[in-house]
């Protein structure tokens, strides 16, 4: 499906060492950051990336220090800029890897209108919002995917505020490929490769435990004990099933067609088919658009690759623009600082 | 006196005193410099026109004013070009509101263009006009009171009704009553007279009143003596696609340029033929500041051998450098309009990352939003360059009026102790050669670099001696592409202390930066006391560095006396004619006018000490004139103009009198 997808550069052969740097990880004991770097640095070697050729662009905030911390090309930027940053670089190279780290405060608060413009572009990148809906580096604030209620040092009495949700806000902006997992998930590299395989902007929210701010505010659905009932892992071309999935799967999300909106159904011995169960299909937008609103509680957190749908990307109708409007053309300096309407003066005075 | 304007289309001219102008001589001065002849020398513009004697004037002041809907801009722009083509000296100074299409007829709609032009070198737009084009009674409002004594006044008749009387706030027909005794008045009905010029073309009322400016245009050609055909030319380029409009125009041109042939103007009115400034040989092109940067940053990435990446935001009147730099694409640019000035900023810094040069461009309210990525260039050390079309602040001001009033922001406007060059160019042919050096000290130095022009320079045009760029010495950029011996150190230094530039794509020279504090050497994070201590003096020295070598040159006048009028920037022109004017009366005065900003040449406290007394005019209140105190602990004066207006000749003048009388 994903048929205009190539890599960067030819495939190099690397392990996870070879993509940790000397650097002392500087993040609080037990936070999901660790198994977010660890991820990443698994993926790196599978999908044959080249260091030399990879380049991790971050904002500010405490995910954002992840570039210290692959052994590859890196710049830490300024708060909510990364992307645009990142725009920079690979319309100057092309053939460069992109990864962008933030934040659901540096992505979506204070960086939201460059993450909506690399989105509605399209650049050709990865990005990978660490949303675990607090301030962590400022020492705890509510944030912008904090719920109702949250109670921090900025909100002592709750937030009052309505939160943002990541991955519609992504959809909203015309992202073409939109995937969700959390920290310590198994299933985060194959997200990942996902991500990297889609040529154009790839979304992908990580749900991450602050476990100093925040601790398991995302436990319902992430602990292990709540797995089966709390994640909806979406597979291509396969049925929307959950809880106990040894089973195969005691519930399935289905069409409410008179209601136009997804309803839980309950799937008994495993015909999913006769409850109506719905097949994914990353490649639909309307689904992508309920899949994303879909609210957990009632339904299951969904999970894998919501959306993955390529259209050409960024810099590629930006380089293929250069390259048109100059063909034929000889750069001539002198030519083009005497274009335009010119005269001679001569010893006798000008002439036209 | 009273006299009626005739109806129809029967010219009346009326004359009123003889005309109290005096001509002053130029000296033939030797040109210091050829490229930048057409600010190096000056001349008198305090020329009366039509005098009755038979004595040619050699530089004419002629204003364009008409509503922002009349093609003002484009009847100045295309006189210009005549002008240009014609052999004379010029400096144009257009004028315009910031609304696009204000109400018609109103007062704060109007729009001017002004240009200065003579047989003898130009370099202001000129203090009061000798001529005033008034399309409507707004535009003669709004401009007549700085018309010179005894200046003529064109008006169009068929536009002082009633309701653009009211609009305008008069209370009488101006033109029918004493209120212009002051100055000639040439009325007649422009409005019927195109209409009339475009009748066999079959347009509708509207449009075919909008070929009212050329019309116009043609009767100033006539008066000047100029030659149609460019602008025939330009006329069937530009309606290429409407050979109808094209026709029309060119009718109403025709018609403007006969009835200044044919009709019986009883008046001092003659054509005037104004000799060919004497200018060094070469080829010759108008150019505005938005032009010869896009230009100038053309060449500079050039002569370092990179490819450009422009990252810009539309605001006035800094846009025209994008829109030129966007067609350019076949000299290695990519141009990117992003969503904020701070993306802007964000994305040139990260493709100066990536080996391109990185250059964005703004206005003051959009430099205040880049701020602190430039420190993230600064803390970085990426070449970068920040160009600012200064306007008037704070706040949105006065978009379209110009200022010089960012001095500050640029040398202090940051957080920390951030140094960053400052270059600032005097005129619009001046800023080629500024947006090159601000290349080559960003490359060179790594380091990002203000260019500071200003509004009246982005727009205004003048007379450019087309370069030889043969003559451009390069500077190609290095990239470090191996591991250097005793290891990779992002953050060692050279001889000017710059760091090594290194390409993401480098095989074994992976590392990280960014906006926290680094180490030395190695550019790992580092928040050791003594290790800031050693980055914060590496960053200022590194900068002050620049100094080494920039010898600040005296442009007229002794190296020490009794004043010294320093300047920046576009008040290059007044100043230089100012001091000139004064020291024909015997003043003891220099004018020394200063490009690089920051950091300031490394000569110069020794010479402004050599001056009894130190003039600063600047359009601000007082930013060179405090940086010059602190650095040298001078007694610099200040003269200020903060008024959106470029500073006259007189002021200037008045101001050295007043300080040496």
């Amino acid at each position: 499906m994903n048929d205009i997808t190539t890599l960067a550069g030819p495939r190099v052969e690397t392990t996870l060492k070879d993509w940790e740097t000397d650097q002392e990880v500087r993040w609080c004991p037990g936070c999901g950051d660790y198994a977010i770097l660890k991820a990443v640095q698994r993926t790196l070697p599978m999908i044959g990336a080249d260091p030399a050729n990879t380049v991790f662009v971050s904002g500010i905030g405490c995910s954002s220090r992840f570039p210290y911390y692959v052994e590859s090309y890196g710049f830490h930027t300024i708060h909510g800029r990364a992307p645009a940053v990142a725009t920079g670089v690979k319309l100057a190279n092309p053939a460069l890897d992109v990864w962008i780290v933030t934040g659901d405060g540096d992505g979506l608060s204070i960086g939201g209108n460059h993450t909506m413009h690399i989105l509605r572009r399209n650049l050709d990148c990865q990005i990978l919002l660490f949303n675990n809906e607090i301030y962590g580096l400022t020492k705890g604030q509510y944030s912008p995917t904090s719920r109702e209620g949250t109670r921090s040092p900025s909100t002592p009495f709750g937030s009052v505020d309505h939160p943002a949700k990541p991955a519609a806000f992504a959809l909203g902006s015309g992202a073409r490929f939109i995937a969700r997992a959390y920290d310590v998930a198994k299933q985060l590299p194959d997200v990942l490769k996902a991500a990297h395989a889609h040529k154009g902007a790839a979304f992908v929210e990580i749900f991450q435990n602050c476990i100093v701010y925040n601790k398991d505010v995302f436990g319902e659905f992430a602990e292990k004990k709540n797995a089966d009932d709390g994640q909806l892992w979406l597979e291509h071309g396969k049925p929307m099933l959950f809880g106990n999935m040894k089973a195969g799967g005691t519930r399935g999300i289905a069409l409410d067609r008179d209601a136009l909106m997804l309803k839980v159904v309950d799937v008994v011995d495993g015909d999913w088919e006769a409850a109506g169960v719905l097949v994914h299909d990353v490649a639909n937008r309307s689904l992508a658009h309920m899949l994303v609103e879909m609210p957990f509680g009632p339904f299951p957190m969904a999970l894998g690759v919501l959306y993955d749908d390529p259209v050409i990307s960024f810099e590629q109708s930006v380089v293929a623009q250069n390259e048109q409007l100059a063909r034929n053309k000889t750069p001539d300096l002198q030519k083009l600082v005497s274009a335009g309407q010119t005269w001679t003066v001569t010893r006798d005075g000008p002439e036209l | 006196m009273t006299s009626l304007v005739p109806k129809g289309n029967a010219p009346v001219v009326r004359s009123f005193s003889t005309l109290p102008g005096k001509v002053l001589r130029t000296s033939g001065n030797p040109i210091p410099n050829a490229v930048e002849y057409a600010m190096a020398s000056a001349t008198s513009t305090s020329t009366a026109l039509l005098s009755r004697n038979e004595t040619a004037p050699e530089a004419v002041v002629v204003r364009f004013a008409g509503d922002s809907g009349d093609g003002m801009q484009l009847t100045g722009g295309q006189f210009t070009l005549s002008t240009a083509l014609a052999g004379n000296d010029l400096a144009t100074f257009p004028d315009f509101p910031a609304e696009i299409r204000a109400p018609q007829g109103t007062l704060f709609g109007v729009s001017a263009f002004q240009i200065n032009f003579g047989s003898s070198d130009i370099t202001t737009a000129g203090d009061a006009p000798d001529i005033l084009i008034a399309m409507n009674p707004a535009a003669l409002k709004t401009n007549v009171n700085e018309l010179k004594a005894g200046g003529l006044i064109i008006a169009d008749t068929g536009e002082f009704n009633d309701r653009n009387l009211a609009k305008a706030k008069y209370e009488a027909n101006p033109l029918e009553d004493d209120s212009l005794a002051r100055w000639q008045v040439l009325a007649f009905d422009i409005s019927a007279l195109t209409l009339e010029s475009v009748k066999p073309f079959g347009l509708g009322n509207k449009e075919a009143l909008r070929c009212k400016n050329m019309w116009t245009l043609g009767l100033a050609l006539w008066l000047f003596d100029r030659d149609r055909q460019p602008i025939v030319d330009w006329l069937h380029a530009k309606f290429a696609k409407a050979p109808e409009i094209a026709q029309a125009n060119i009718a109403a041109l025709n018609a403007g340029h006969a009835y200044g042939e044919t009709a019986e103007l009883a008046v001092p009115v003659k054509q005037l033929h104004l000799a060919p400034a004497p200018a060094p040989e070469g080829l010759y092109r108008t150019v505005t500041g938005a032009e010869s940067i896009s230009l100038g940053l053309v060449a500079g990435a050039q002569l370092a051998s990179l490819p450009m990446f422009f990252g810009g935001y539309p605001i006035t009147p800094a846009s025209a450098i994008l829109h030129h730099l966007s067609r350019l694409k076949e000299y290695g640019v990519t141009t990117f309009q992003a969503e904020d000035e701070i993306a802007a900023v964000a994305s040139a810094i990260g493709a100066s990352y990536a080996g391109s040069l990185g250059v964005t461009s703004s206005s003051g309210p959009g430099i205040a939003l880049k701020g602190e990525a430039i420190g993230l260039a600064i803390m970085t050390e990426l070449p970068l360059i920040i160009v600012n079309s200064q306007r008037g602040g704070p706040s949105t001001g006065l978009p379209t009026k110009t200022e010089q009033s960012d001095l500050y922001q640029a040398v202090y406007g940051r957080n920390g102790d951030a140094p960053m060059p400052v270059i600032a160019a005097r005129s619009p042919a001046d800023a080629f050669d500024c947006a090159i050096e601000a290349c080559r000290i960003a490359i060179e130095y790594m380091t990002p670099v203000m260019l500071l022009t200003d509004g009246y320079i982005a727009n205004a045009a003048e007379p450019w001696r087309v370069p030889d760029m043969a003559s451009y010495a390069p500077f190609k950029a290095a990239f470090l592409d191996h591991v250097p011996e005793g290891g990779l150190k992002p953050y060692a230094r050279d001889e000017k202390l710059a760091r090594p530039w290194i390409k993401p794509g480098t095989p074994d020279l992976m590392h990280r930066i960014g906006g926290i504090e680094k180490e030395v050497n190695t550019g790992h994070i580092n928040y050791a006391p003594a290790n800031h201590q050693a980055m914060t003096e590496l960053r200022r020295d590194k900068v002050l560095g620049i100094a080494k070598g920039l010898k600040q040159a005296v442009e007229i006048g002794a190296e020490s006396g009794k004043l010294a009028v320093v300047g920046w920037g576009s008040t290059f022109g007044p100043i230089h004619q100012a001091v000139r004017r004064a020291r024909r009366k015997g003043l003891d005065v220099a004018h020394i006018h200063i490009r690089h900003v920051w950091p300031l040449p490394e000569n110069l406290g020794d010479l402004l000490k050599g001056y009894e007394q130190i003039l600063v005019p600047e359009m601000n209140t007082g930013q060179l004139k405090t940086v010059l105190r602190d650095q040298y602990l001078v007694d610099a004066k200040p003269l200020n103009k903060i008024s959106g207006q470029p500073f006259r000749i007189a002021e200037i003048e008045a101001a050295i009198e007043g300080m040496l009388g």
